[in-house]
Formats: C-alpha cells, sequence, structure tokens
C-alpha cells in the first residue's frame, strides 16, 4: 500500500459530520496559551473598539453588561486537533460592540491582556458571527479559559477567540496577530484544514 | 515555512521508561528546527485512514537522524502506543515541521533560564538543555523536574551527565508520589519554596519556560508570578 506506518489501524471511528478533517472530539476542555493566565480585576476591566481612524469607544465591566446578552451554542475547533460539540456561551455579539463604528475597514485585530492578538477579517465578527462571552456552560467565564470575558468566533480555530479579550481595532489592510506571526495560518478556517502557514 | 509532509524512517527507538519510548527518525530534507518546537507526526492505516499528533522535539537535529521525539503511551490511544511499541525500526510514517516560534530557546541568549518540567512536559526542555551544551553555550539554565517517582525520570543519563559536567546547567527534582530513599524532600506537589530554592530569583531576570499538563502549567506559572517573575517573560506549553 503506502509503505507507510505498517500495522497501524484505526482506533476510533467517528463518522460525525460536525467533526472536521483531522479532529477528534475532546473529553475535557483542553487549555492552550502562550503564558501566565493573569489576573484581571472587573473595577478595571474595560473593552475597547477602535476605527481605522483611531476613535475609540469603550465600555465598563457593568456597561458591558449591560448590553444585550444572547445564548448561543457552538462547536469548537482548536487547531492542536480536539473538537467539542454544543459548548454552551453567554455574552455580547461583536454586532452590537461594532454598531456605529466606521466600518469600512476590512480587516480587525483582536487584542487582549497582556498583549496577544490575532487578526480576522471583519466580515468574520460581523454578521451574527463572534461574541464577547462572560459566561461558559453557566457560569462565570474562568480566568484559565480566558475569563472575565473571552471572543467567541465559532467557525475558526479557536485561537482566534481570544482569552482575556480587550478589545477589537479595525484596520484598512490585514496584519499578522501573535500566533499568525509565528507560523499559524492568516485565516484558520478548521473545515479547509488551515492549520499552518502554506495550508 | 512547514511545507509538506516528509517521509520520515524509524532508526532507533530507545527506553526511557518502563513505558515511555524515545524514537529517532532520519527524514533527509527536513530544514532544521529550534529547541522547543514541535513536529506533527501522520499515520497511513492500510485503509487510507489518517491520524495525525504534535510531539515536541526532545533533541537538537543529529544530521539524517533529524527528529528525535520522546513518547509515553496513552492506555487505549490511537496513536501514542503504536509508536512506543509497533512501529517496525526501519519503516517510515511522515511528518511536517517545525511547528511553533514561541516556545522556543536560541544558544545564542545569553539569559538565564528557568525551565519547569511537569512529567513528560520534560521533553522540550530537554530539546533546550541539549542545545546549550551542543552549542556550548554560556546562558546558565536550571532545571526543576516535577515527577511521581524515580521510575519515571526521562532522559536520565543525559541529566545526570549534565550534573556532573558543572557547565552551568542543575537539575532539581520534586517527587509528588515517592521521593528516591534517603531524598530530603518529602513527597509532594511543586511549591513556591521548590522554585524559589532551585531557580532563579525575579532578580535574576530569567526566561522561564513551564511545560507539562495543563493543570500542572497553571501551577507552576501562578507560582513563579506570585515570586515576582515577570510575566513577559514566561512562556508556557500544556499538554492536553
Amino acid at each position: 500500500m503506502s509503505g507507510l506506518s505498517p500495522g497501524f489501524k484505526r482506533f476510533h471511528r467517528s463518522d460525525d459530520p460536525r467533526l472536521p478533517p483531522g479532529q477528534f472530539v475532546a473529553d475535557g476542555f483542553p487549555v492552550l496559551s502562550a503564558g501566565p493566565t493573569p489576573v484581571i480585576d472587573l473595577q478595571r476591566w474595560r473593552f475597547t473598539v477602535t476605527d481605522a481612524h483611531g476613535d475609540r469607544r469603550q465600555w465598563t465591566w457593568d456597561e458591558y453588561q449591560r448590553l444585550p446578552q444572547e445564548d448561543v451554542r457552538k462547536d469548537i475547533h482548536c487547531v492542536t486537533r480536539w473538537s467539542k460539540f454544543d459548548t454552551a456561551w453567554r455574552g455580547v455579539s461583536l454586532d452590537v460592540l461594532l454598531h456605529g463604528a466606521d466600518t469600512d475597514a476590512g480587516y480587525a485585530m483582536v487584542e487582549s491582556v497582556g498583549g496577544y492578538t490575532t487578526n480576522v477579517p471583519l466580515a468574520d465578527i460581523t454578521g451574527g458571527k463572534a461574541w464577547v462571552v462572560h459566561e461558559y456552560d453557566g457560569r462565570p467565564l474562568t480566568a484559565e479559559h480566558g475569563g472575565p470575558a473571552r471572543m467567541l468566533i465559532p467557525h475558526l480555530y479557536f485561537w482566534k477567540s481570544a482569552k482575556w479579550v480587550s478589545g477589537v481595532r479595525l484596520m484598512e489592510h490585514d496584519q499578522q496577530g501573535f500566533w499568525e506571526a509565528l507560523g499559524y495560518h492568516d485565516y484558520g478556517d478548521p473545515w479547509r484544514e488551515q492549520r499552518y502557514w502554506g495550508d | 515555512m512547514t511545507g509538506a509532509w516528509l517521509r520520515a524512517r524509524l532508526v532507533d527507538r530507545f527506553p526511557e521508561t518502563a513505558s515511555a519510548r524515545t524514537l529517532v527518525f532520519a527524514v533527509p530534507s527536513w530544514p532544521g528546527h529550534l529547541a522547543g518546537q514541535h513536529v506533527d507526526v501522520r499515520l497511513t492505516a492500510d485503509d487510507g485512514y489518517q491520524a495525525v499528533r504534535s510531539y515536541s522535539l526532545s533533541a537538537p537535529a543529529d544530521g539524517e537522524s533529524a527528529v528525535q521525539i520522546s513518547v509515553q503511551p496513552v492506555p487505549d490511544g490511537e496513536v501514542s502506543p503504536y509508536l512506543a511499541e509497533a512501529l517496525p525500526v526501519g519503516a517510515d510514517v511522515q511528518v511536517r515541521g517545525p511547528l511553533g516560534g514561541w516556545f522556543v530557546w536560541r544558544p545564542q541568549w545569553r539569559d538565564p533560564v528557568m525551565l519547569v518540567a511537569g512529567g513528560s512536559g520534560v521533553a522540550p526542555l530537554m530539546a533546550m538543555l541539549r542545545a546549550r551544551e551542543e552549542a556550548s553555550g554560556p546562558a546558565p539554565f536550571r532545571l526543576v523536574y516535577s515527577l511521581r517517582d524515580p521510575a519515571q525520570r526521562w532522559f536520565a543519563p543525559d541529566l545526570d551527565r549534565m550534573e556532573a559536567d558543572q557547565t552551568g546547567a542543575r537539575v532539581a527534582y520534586v517527587y509528588t508520589r515517592r521521593p528516591p530513599e534517603g531524598f530530603p524532600r518529602p513527597a509532594g506537589r511543586l511549591g513556591a519554596s521548590d522554585l524559589d530554592a532551585a531557580g532563579w530569583r525575579p532578580g535574576d531576570r530569567p526566561w522561564c519556560y513551564v511545560c507539562g499538563p495543563t493543570a500542572f502549567v497553571e501551577h507552576a506559572a501562578n507560582l513563579l508570578v506570585g515570586l515576582g517573575h515577570d510575566q513577559a517573560r514566561i512562556r508556557t506549553e500544556r499538554f492536553g
């Protein structure tokens, strides 16, 4: 046959159509991050939208909590190959947070406490595709999973769903975020297995 | 950078513990890698089914024997028991990499380095220790290695030799279940005092690399921050 890995046999069979290529279903909820988990004081928490002209709109934690909240149930897919089905989140749609901002720019940089960034086309965080979430499974989001609030962009690999999110900066031209500059794919579509540069 | 899938021939496999194995693959067109990077390994069954897993590279490239990984077989695992026990020496798999550009150390860096390993998380940290030794690098290293008991110790000959050579790499062990006879520290979870006693102080401005299971990494990174280490100089890699 291929002459590769003689005697290797499939162990786990998953024909679940919700599973993208090269993924397996995770039992737990693994964590992936580049450094220590930051401690974030809710009194000092801010979410900031900066448009391509540098104009800023900002919410405190209380103001963010008073925005219209949505419950969302989505499958999530990590580039490290685990997927998790039907994860339940609560938070605010990016459509709400971007409402009234000048959204002529085509790209967005998602920014987090600690300097982590990830880039996405603006079209991928508008139109009901992305949220800033603060609850997971009916409970406040824990710090190690990105609490008090993280981005949720479930149709892209999960590194795009930045933990400890602090804002979105709109950009005329695409720029690479943290992992994207370190070899990970610019867009990250799990259904096209866009894991790394060149995929 | 990531490139295509490359054929990799298993040229050697040797034990690290009763169950863990180190595998050495010859990969003729391997582009080289940095200490701390990982590799995707792809297995193909006769029916065409493929499975891919990521493994940390545990050593620098050595000529054509470019890719070395160390595998702890997971009970009922699809890939790890095959790699550790079944893949015949001389047979091929496919690899892709190197991957990851964050959890890396370069031999020309001179700052002190603090490595904190939980169990099999020692693998990429061993690659850093070996890269340092190979380059005769001046950066002083400390490794704090947390493991269940002495029988779980990976890379024992190399770690013992580096200690004995006294070239600036030192190792402290934290046994969580059963220490060796006569070991001064009782069994127990990694604590701030273990990192403080064995490692660098925040004033030394070390680069800290923490690798292991998620809960261990969370715990160890929080201890480092609590001791006053600069968050921006702590890099983490979590398994599972």
